[in-house]
């Protein structure tokens, strides 16, 4: 693409072509305005193409392998360890770092922060996404994946936690998707539904606060089940909802942090000056954020142990290893994030906010595997399980930049 | 008679046949109607059902309480036949083919092993049952805790709240995949008023079937009656929140496979917490927020206000 561009081509930002007349027809929208053989010639020069090809023709099989042959071809998944991969990294991390949807979409719309305008679409693509993935990785993991609907309407559970989960998961994911209209009404005309949705925003945004408040915190409660199959450091009744809300603030933050950083380097043909010049304004704005919601965790961790009194872990295996998560996962971001913001050194604060990112997936994989049936054994996933992770990751990846390609989220729909 | 009467009488009225009637179906027939348990957890309530007492010092390891259950439940045949004692090698537990296993502990100083029988205990609050999205679990007044197969997802959070480790899951079949779990016997044998298969068949009476609380005066008897031969606690009986299958053991619970520091809160106890800051945060956050909104929007509107009055002024 950037050869292209480089060569003079300015991809669609508006419902006309040159002329100021004729309007695009909504096949030239989806190839970007290039011609079907350039578009072609332009998939084949993406080697990151080659890798996804290469990628899916491996998995592919893998995931159809599943769902004939059943979870224990493809997982290490025991009695004991019912919970492996696919939820841990698919569900229990994916959904914190998707939390940037409901923290952005409260910023400008409720709290009026019109100048964080140009990210927030991102932000909100990001929230969708993630939480679609989420799902689709619960759909791989579940033993019976076509009664994803019975918590719903045939047999309701509604003291248990998870059923939380999937009400809340269930109507945010129809909020992000509303959210979302008005790109997508931009891009191919429909301004009414556009005008239908904005008249609705600001209470879409808070049933989104609410719904996330919800089910992040329901996420760490599903383990307030497990007392004394999950090691006592992580472990903490009273404090577990909020431990996995209050990080999912910063893991939301951060991955915005990452994912605009890298929109910035990787697909700038894409991005408006609105974007690219407001963009390492607005990282240090969120790096502000991040810091913020990464010492009101760190504080609360510290909470949990003395509220449990379990100190007396410390000095074990265990210990340093919790010691070291805390290190690597909160500290060591939370103090490149504030030399960031003294410094006003942007490419810091985009290294801060990835080792917080990491520092998430390594609390979320501690909970669900590492620290849990602590007294028993570690569970060590399957290698196809493995590669059926990768590969929906990939296609994860994969529809991001298909959207952020043609929806007007990094730049702005010039309408007239 | 005015409105208000006749609606009083009919109500008053439909209760008491609806209060007769209970009577007389306690009084007729043996298995009571299944009851959900969410009422019960809610009011704190644990239901006096039935339950067995095992004694793991009658307990000889044959194992025909396995074989009569894979009999009884058409559970599939296992790899070695039931009389091959090489399986006690290591420590089993229940799964896909087994909703119960006997496991054999050496115990130091001590000639004789001793056989400690696997299976689920019937919590009077089950961790599963609450954690279940989809209720497939019911805790029935007799006392059995039953799965519905019907409803179940295979979200598998049942195995995760379950603190003896007693849901299996039939993780080699793609197309019905579910939880395998001991039932008591509920729908073969209990609902006929007969006790568990695994207990009739029992050659030593290792296992007593009978009302919990009646089981639970046995066992501190057979403790008082027997001085050394018991440790003195019946395991089960108030363990997270009281099990319907209840335990005495000859040598220390821990020893013979047992968590002896689940502590006696219910498992549900522990996610209360959680669950009382949602109604809050449900009515809480849209007020809050709300306010938020109009806090910051104000300044716009006065600004656009402001404007008007000045170009109304111009006029
Ligand atoms: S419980 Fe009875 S049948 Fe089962 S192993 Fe012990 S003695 Fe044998
Ligand atoms: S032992 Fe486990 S499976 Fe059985 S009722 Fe209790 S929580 Fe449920
Ligand atoms: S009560 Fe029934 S289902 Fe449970 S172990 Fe005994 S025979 Fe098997």
């Amino acid at each position: 693409m950037n050869k292209f561009v480089a060569e003079g081509f300015k991809p669609i930002t508006s419902p006309y072509k040159e002329d100021g007349k004729t309007k695009w027809t909504i096949q030239e929208k989806l190839l970007l305005g290039l011609s079907t053989p350039d578009y072609i010639t332009q998939l084949i020069r993406n080697p990151l193409n080659w890798v996804f090809a290469l990628i899916f023709s491996v998995g592919m099989p893998l995931v159809a392998l599943r769902f004939i042959k059943g979870l224990s071809f493809v997982t290490h998944s025991s009695y004991d360890y019912p919970w492996g991969l696919f939820l841990g990294w698919g569900l229990f991390v994916m959904v914190p770092l998707s939390a940037s949807g409901f923290m952005l979409g409260t910023t400008v719309e409720v709290f009026g922060r019109k100048d964080f305008k140009p990210i927030e679409r991102l932000a909100l693509l990001n929230g969708l996404l993630g939480y679609l993935f989420a799902v689709v990785f619960l759909q791989v993991d579940l033993g019976q994946p076509w009664r994803l609907i019975y918590p719903m309407v045939v047999s309701l559970g509604p003291q248990a936690v998870l059923f939380l989960v999937a009400w809340h998961v269930a109507t945010y994911l129809s909020v992000q998707v509303a959210e979302l209209v008005p790109a997508f009404a931009e891009l191919f005309d429909m301004p009414r539904t556009k005008k239908f949705i904005k008249s609705m925003v600001i209470g879409l945004t808070i049933s989104g606060i609410i719904l996330s408040t919800l089910h992040q915190g329901a996420l760490g409660a599903l383990f307030t089940y497990a007392p004394g199959k999950l090691h006592p450091l992580w472990y903490s009744s009273t404090f577990m909802w909020f431990h996995f809300f209050c990080s999912a603030i910063f893991g939301g933050l951060s991955m915005l942090i990452v994912v605009s950083t890298i929109c910035k380097y990787f697909m700038a043909w894409r991005c408006d000056d609105n974007f690219l010049n407001n963009i390492d304004k607005l990282t240090m704005s969120l790096a502000k954020g991040s810091a913020m919601a990464l010492i009101t965790y760190l504080i609360i961790k510290i909470i949990g142990v003395a509220h449990d009194n379990d100190w007396i872990y410390l000095v074990s295996g265990w210990g340093q290893w919790f010691l070291i998560e805390l290190l690597v996962g909160t500290i060591v971001p939370l103090v490149l994030f504030t030399v960031a913001i003294r410094t006003n050194n942007v490419g810091l604060a985009r290294f801060a906010a990835l080792i917080a990112v990491f520092g998430i997936a390594l609390n979320r994989l501690n909970t669900v595997l590492i620290a849990f049936n602590w007294q028993l054994y570690q569970e060590i996933p399957h290698p196809r399980e493995i590669g059926i992770v990768i590969t929906i990751y990939t296609l994860y990846i994969a529809t991001y930049r298909f959207c952020l390609a043609r929806m007007p989220l990094l730049y702005t729909w010039k309408d007239k | 008679m005015n409105r208000r009467n006749f609606l009083k009488g009919g109500l008053a009225g439909g209760a008491l046949t609806f209060l007769g009637k209970g009577k007389e179906a306690a009084a007729s027939v043996a298995p009571p109607p299944p009851v959900s348990d969410i009422t019960m957890l809610k009011e704190g309530k644990y239901p006096r059902g039935m339950g067995v007492l095992y004694d793991l010092s009658r307990c000889i390891g044959c194992r025909t309480c396995e074989a009569i259950c894979n009999k009884e439940h058409h559970l599939p045949e296992p790899d070695l036949p039931f009389d091959d004692t090489s399986v006690f090698e290591r420590v089993r537990r229940t799964h896909e083919g087994a909703r119960t296993v006997v496991n054999r502990y050496k115990i130091k100083g001590q000639e004789n092993p001793v056989f400690r029988k696997v299976q689920c205990n019937h919590c009077a609050e089950p961790g599963c049952l609450s954690s279940c999205f989809v209720n497939a679990y019911t805790k029935t007044a007799i006392g059995a805790v039953t799965y519905n197969e019907k409803v179940c997802v295979g979200c598998r959070t049942c195995m995760i709240a379950c603190p003896f480790y007693v849901p299996a899951y039939r993780y080699s079949s793609a197309f019905n995949p579910i939880i395998i779990k001991c039932t008591m016997c509920y729908n073969t044998r209990l609902v006929k008023g007969e006790p568990p298969a695994c207990v009739a068949a029992c050659p030593r009476d290792a296992m007593n079937f009978g009302k919990r609380e009646d089981l639970i005066y046995m066992a501190h008897q057979r403790i008082r009656i027997n001085p050394g031969k018991y440790v003195e606690h019946v395991y089960g009986e108030k363990e997270v929140g009281g099990t319907a299958w209840m335990y005495l053991s000859p040598v220390p619970f821990e020893q013979v496979g047992f968590d002896t520091t689940l502590g006696e809160k219910p498992i549900f106890s522990y996610v209360k917490e959680f669950l009382s800051i949602v109604p809050m945060v449900l009515t809480i956050w849209p007020a809050l927020f709300s306010g938020f909104y109009l806090l910051a929007t104000r300044k716009e509107s006065q600004k656009i206000k402001q404007q008007d009055i000045g170009e109304e002024g111009k006029k």
